[in-house]
C-alpha cells in the first residue's frame, strides 16, 4: 500500500486540510477537466511565458497518464524573446503537443494590420487570435489571465462567454455560483477559460518552486544591454530600440512578466533562483503589471476597453 | 503586522479562506474592503499612487480607499459596484480570497453568486442606522446560501462616539435574527472602516470590546472542513484512458471530490446505474494515496470494469444517496429573462445536465420580511422562489444543507445558455423561521 502524500500533511496542521497551493491546483485541474468534458476543441494559449508553463503543468496533472486532449495556440507578434520562443517549441515538442501560431508579423506584411507608431505590437495581437479561433473553430479557449492582475480583471469569470466577434461584454457574462461552470454557447461563440483566476503572482511562483517547473531564463537575472523609455528598461533591439535620444546600457536585470519586447519592462534585479525570485516579489512594492507592462498604463480604462475588443 | 520577506516565507504552509462581503455603499463598505487590503499591506505602490492621482484630481484631501475596488468604467462614472469583483491578499497565517458583492436591492444574486463558494460573510451595517431591511436581507442570504460562519461588522462607530451601548443593541437585534436563520456561527465586531478601528489594528478608541479585530477573526476562524465529514460524494468529470502501449488497460476516473473521504478498498456504488464496485486506486494528480478528501481533485481506479461515464456519481455504498426525478428547491432567480411554470429548462447538477420541466412555483420569498407569497406565476431577476421541477432523468442529489456541492444546481435556457437560476435542493432555512404567508400582492421592490 502507498503512503499518503507527504505534502498534504506536512503544510497544514489540521487533518483533511489543504494547503492554499492544493486548494488552487485541485480547482484548476477540475475547470481542465470540464472543459474536456464539455467542449469539442479546447485549445490553451501558449506563450512560453510563466503563467501559460503553469497552465500547461496543471493540464499535463489533470490528464496523466494519457495526453493532454488540447491543442496549443501562441499569438506571436514578431517581437517575442527568442529564449522565451526556444522554450515554447521544447515544451511542445517534449509533450507531444501540437502548436497552432497566429502571426502578426505576417499580417503586418499583408496589410492587414498597421504597426503603430509606437512600435507596441501588444494590441494588435487581438485580430489574429480571433481569426484563429474563427478559422480553427475553437469552442473553448484557455488563458493564463488572473483576477489579481487588474481591476477589470477582477470582474472576469472563470468561464467568459464571447460573442462571434470575440467581444466580451460585462454586462452578458453569466453569474457563476459554486463550482458550477456554465459553458453552454451558441455555434460561433466561444468561451474563454481561466484556471488561474485565482491565483495571485506569489501563489504561481510558490508553485513553480513547489513543483520544480523549468522556466525560461530571462525570469531569472542576467545581464542584458536595455535602454529607457516611458520609465521602463526595454531590451535593445531590431523591434524598435533604442531611438535617438534613447542610450543603451548593460544592468542586472530579469523579467516579472514576459510578453512583448517593445511594451515588457525589466526590473533590476539579482535574483539567479527560484528562493531569490519569490523573496524578491514577496517584498516588491509594485504589482506586476504596474512594475512592468506600458500597456495597461495607456488609460485608467485601458485593459477594459482591450478585453471588450476580444484580448484577454 | 510585518509586511517583509518573513512573512511569506512559510506561506506555503497557509490555508485558503473563501469570504464575501454585503453592505451598500452608504455603509462604507468600499472603504472597509480598501481598509483591509491597504492595513494588511496588499496595496502596492502603483495602485496607491493611482488613488492618491484620482483622489487629488476630484478634490479630496485624503486618498479614498473606496476607490481601491472600482472596476468598470461604468461603475467609476455612477459610482455604484455592478457586479461581484473578486480580491486577494495574504498574511502571515492565512490566503483570502474575497468575493466583494454589491449590496444594492436589485443586486440580490450578485450576493448569492459571492456567498455561495464562501466559508464566511461579512455584513455590514452603519451604527447611526442599525438593523434595517438591507440588512435582514443580508442576513437571509447568508442563511439561505449556508455560509458557516457570518461577521457582522457594525461600521461608523466613530460617528456614534463609540458608544458600547449602541455596538450592543445592534449585535443583539442581529444575533437573535440571524440564529432565528439557522446561521451557525456569529460574530460581532465593532469597527470604524474610515478611521482604522478594529479592521486591521485594534482600536483606541473602545477599550471596552475585548474580541478581535476583523482581519485576526478572518485568521483564525476554522476554514470549513464540514466537506470532509459528510458522506463522500465523488460526481466524474471525465474517463480518461490512454489507451497506449506503456497503458493499455488504464482506466481512470477524474473528478474532485465534492465531500467526504474517499479510500481504496471501500465499497462503492455508483448512480444513476446503481453497479458496485470497489475502489483499487486512487491517483492524487500524479502521486498513488490510500486516501484522499474533499476539494480534492483525483483520479479514481475501480477494480470492475463497468460502464462509467461523466455525469455519473462513485459514493460509498454504505452512504450512498438517492436518486430523484422530482426536485424540490429554493431559487435564486440570476436572469432577466422570467422562469415561469411549465418552462423547459436544463438542470445542470454537478457534472450532470439533463433535461427539465418547472412543474410548480408555490411561493416566492421576500427577503425583507421573510413574507411568502403563494402561487407567483413566475420569478423574475433576484426574485427567491420555491420551485418544483421534474427531471428527464435520475439525479443522484443530497440536500443543500447536507452538501453545499452536491445539493445545489443551476437552471439553464436550452436556447441561448443562459444561467436562468441558483437552486438549492430541500428546505431553505436551517431552522424552520417564522415566514408569514401574505395572500395578496403587495408593492414588489424589485
Amino acid at each position: 500500500m502507498t503512503a499518503t502524500v507527504a505534502h498534504l500533511h506536512e503544510e497544514t496542521d489540521a487533518p483533511y486540510a489543504l494547503s492554499h497551493l492544493d486548494a488552487l491546483e485541485s480547482e484548476a485541474v477540475h475547470i481542465f477537466r470540464e472543459v474536456a468534458g464539455e467542449f469539442e476543441k479546447p485549445v490553451i494559449l501558449f506563450s512560453g511565458g510563466k503563467d501559460s508553463i503553469v497552465m500547461l503543468h496543471l493540464a499535463l496533472k489533470a490528464f496523466a497518464p494519457a495526453p493532454v486532449p488540447f491543442t496549443l495556440l501562441h499569438v506571436d507578434t514578431g517581437h517575442n524573446f527568442p529564449e522565451v520562443l526556444a522554450y515554447r517549441d521544447r515544451a511542445v515538442a517534449r509533450h507531444g503537443l501540437r502548436l497552432h501560431v497566429a502571426s502578426v508579423q505576417e499580417y503586418i506584411d499583408a496589410g492587414k494590420l498597421r504597426e503603430r507608431p509606437d512600435g507596441v505590437r501588444n494590441p494588435l495581437q487581438t485580430v489574429p487570435l480571433t481569426e484563429a479561433i474563427q478559422q480553427l473553430k475553437f469552442d473553448a479557449v484557455f488563458g493564463g489571465g488572473r483576477r489579481d492582475e487588474e481591476k477589470a480583471r477582477a470582474k472576469e469569470r472563470v468561464f467568459s462567454l464571447r460573442d462571434e466577434f470575440s467581444q466580451w461584454d460585462p454586462r452578458r457574462q453569466r453569474p457563476e455560483l459554486w463550482q458550477l461552470y456554465n459553458g453552454r454557447h451558441a455555434p460561433g461563440e466561444h468561451v474563454r477559460v481561466f484556471p488561474l483566476s485565482n491565483w495571485t503572482e506569489l501563489d504561481v511562483w510558490q508553485y513553480i518552486a513547489r513543483e520544480d517547473i523549468e522556466l525560461p531564463q530571462i525570469y531569472f537575472a542576467h545581464e542584458r544591454e536595455v535602454f529607457q523609455r516611458n520609465g521602463m528598461w526595454l531590451t535593445a533591439g531590431e523591434w524598435g530600440g533604442p531611438k535617438e535620444g534613447e542610450s543603451t546600457e548593460t544592468r542586472l536585470i530579469r523579467y516579472r512578466t514576459v510578453g512583448d519586447m517593445s511594451c515588457t519592462g525589466a526590473v533590476d534585479s539579482d535574483a539567479t533562483t527560484l528562493d531569490a525570485v519569490i523573496t524578491e516579489i514577496a517584498a516588491s512594492r509594485l504589482t506586476e503589471r504596474g512594475a512592468t507592462r506600458a500597456d495597461d498604463k495607456l488609460s485608467e480604462a485601458a485593459m477594459e476597453d482591450r478585453k471588450r475588443e476580444g484580448y484577454f | 503586522m510585518t509586511s517583509t520577506t518573513e512573512q511569506f516565507a512559510d506561506l506555503a504552509a497557509t490555508t485558503l479562506l473563501r469570504f464575501a462581503t454585503a453592505g451598500s455603499v452608504d455603509d462604507g463598505k468600499s472603504t472597509l474592503v480598501g481598509r483591509l487590503l491597504h492595513d494588511s499591506k496588499s496595496v502596492l505602490t502603483d495602485q496607491l499612487e493611482a488613488v492618491e492621482r484620482v483622489s487629488a484630481s476630484r478634490g479630496q484631501d485624503a486618498p479614498d480607499l473606496a476607490l481601491l475596488t472600482d472596476g468598470l468604467r461604468a461603475e467609476r462614472e455612477q459610482g455604484i459596484t455592478i457586479d461581484v469583483a473578486y480580491r486577494y491578499f495574504a498574511t502571515a497565517r492565512r490566503r483570502f480570497i474575497l468575493a466583494d458583492t454589491p449590496g444594492h436591492v436589485q443586486y440580490t444574486r450578485n450576493m448569492v453568486t459571492g456567498a455561495s463558494t464562501a466559508d464566511l460573510a461579512v455584513v455590514l451595517v452603519d451604527a447611526r442606522n442599525g438593523v434595517i431591511e438591507q440588512t435582514r436581507r443580508h442576513a437571509a442570504v447568508a442563511a439561505l446560501l449556508r455560509v458557516p460562519h457570518v461577521v457582522l461588522a457594525v461600521n461608523k462607530m466613530d460617528l456614534v462616539g463609540y458608544e458600547e451601548s449602541v455596538f450592543a443593541k445592534i449585535a443583539e437585534e442581529f444575533t437573535a435574527y440571524a440564529s432565528d436563520l439557522g446561521v451557525p456561527e456569529i460574530t460581532a465586531i465593532p469597527i470604524s472602516a474610515l478611521a482604522g478601528d478594529n479592521v486591521v489594528e485594534p482600536s483606541a478608541h473602545m477599550d471596552w470590546y475585548g474580541g478581535p479585530t476583523v482581519l485576526e477573526h478572518l485568521e483564525t476562524v476554522p476554514v470549513s472542513h464540514d466537506l470532509t465529514a459528510c458522506p463522500a460524494r465523488f460526481p466524474v468529470q471525465y474517463v480518461i484512458r490512454p489507451q497506449t502501449a506503456e497503458h493499455p488497460d488504464y482506466r481512470g476516473y477524474a473528478g474532485q471530490i465534492a465531500s467526504g473521504v474517499l479510500r481504496v478498498g471501500e465499497a462503492v456504488t455508483v448512480l444513476p446505474s446503481g453497479r458496485t464496485s470497489t475502489i483499487e486506486g486512487i491517483d492524487a494528480l500524479g502521486e498513488s494515496v490510500d486516501i484522499a478528501w474533499a476539494p480534492q481533485s483525483v483520479t479514481v481506479r475501480l477494480k470492475d470494469d463497468i460502464d462509467i461515464s461523466r455525469g455519473d456519481l462513485i459514493a460509498p455504498s454504505a452512504s450512498a444517496p438517492a436518486t430523484t426525478q422530482d426536485v424540490v428547491a429554493t431559487v435564486c432567480h440570476v436572469a432577466d429573462q422570467p422562469l415561469a411554470v411549465g418552462a423547459r429548462v436544463l438542470l445542470k447538477h454537478t457534472t450532470r445536465t439533463v433535461k427539465a420541466i418547472v412543474k410548480e412555483i408555490p411561493s416566492r420569498l421576500t427577503l425583507d420580511d421573510l413574507s411568502q407569497h403563494p402561487a407567483p406565476g413566475q420569478l423574475v431577476a433576484n426574485d427567491i422562489g420555491r420551485v418544483v421541477v421534474r427531471t428527464a432523468e435520475p439525479l443522484a442529489l443530497d440536500a443543500y444543507a447536507d452538501s453545499r456541492r452536491t445539493g445545489s444546481f443551476l437552471l439553464i435556457d436550452p436556447a441561448d445558455g443562459t444561467t436562468l437560476a441558483a437552486g438549492m435542493a430541500g428546505d431553505s432555512f436551517a431552522s424552520q423561521a417564522k415566514t408569514t404567508v401574505q395572500a395578496d400582492e403587495e408593492g414588489w421592490d424589485f
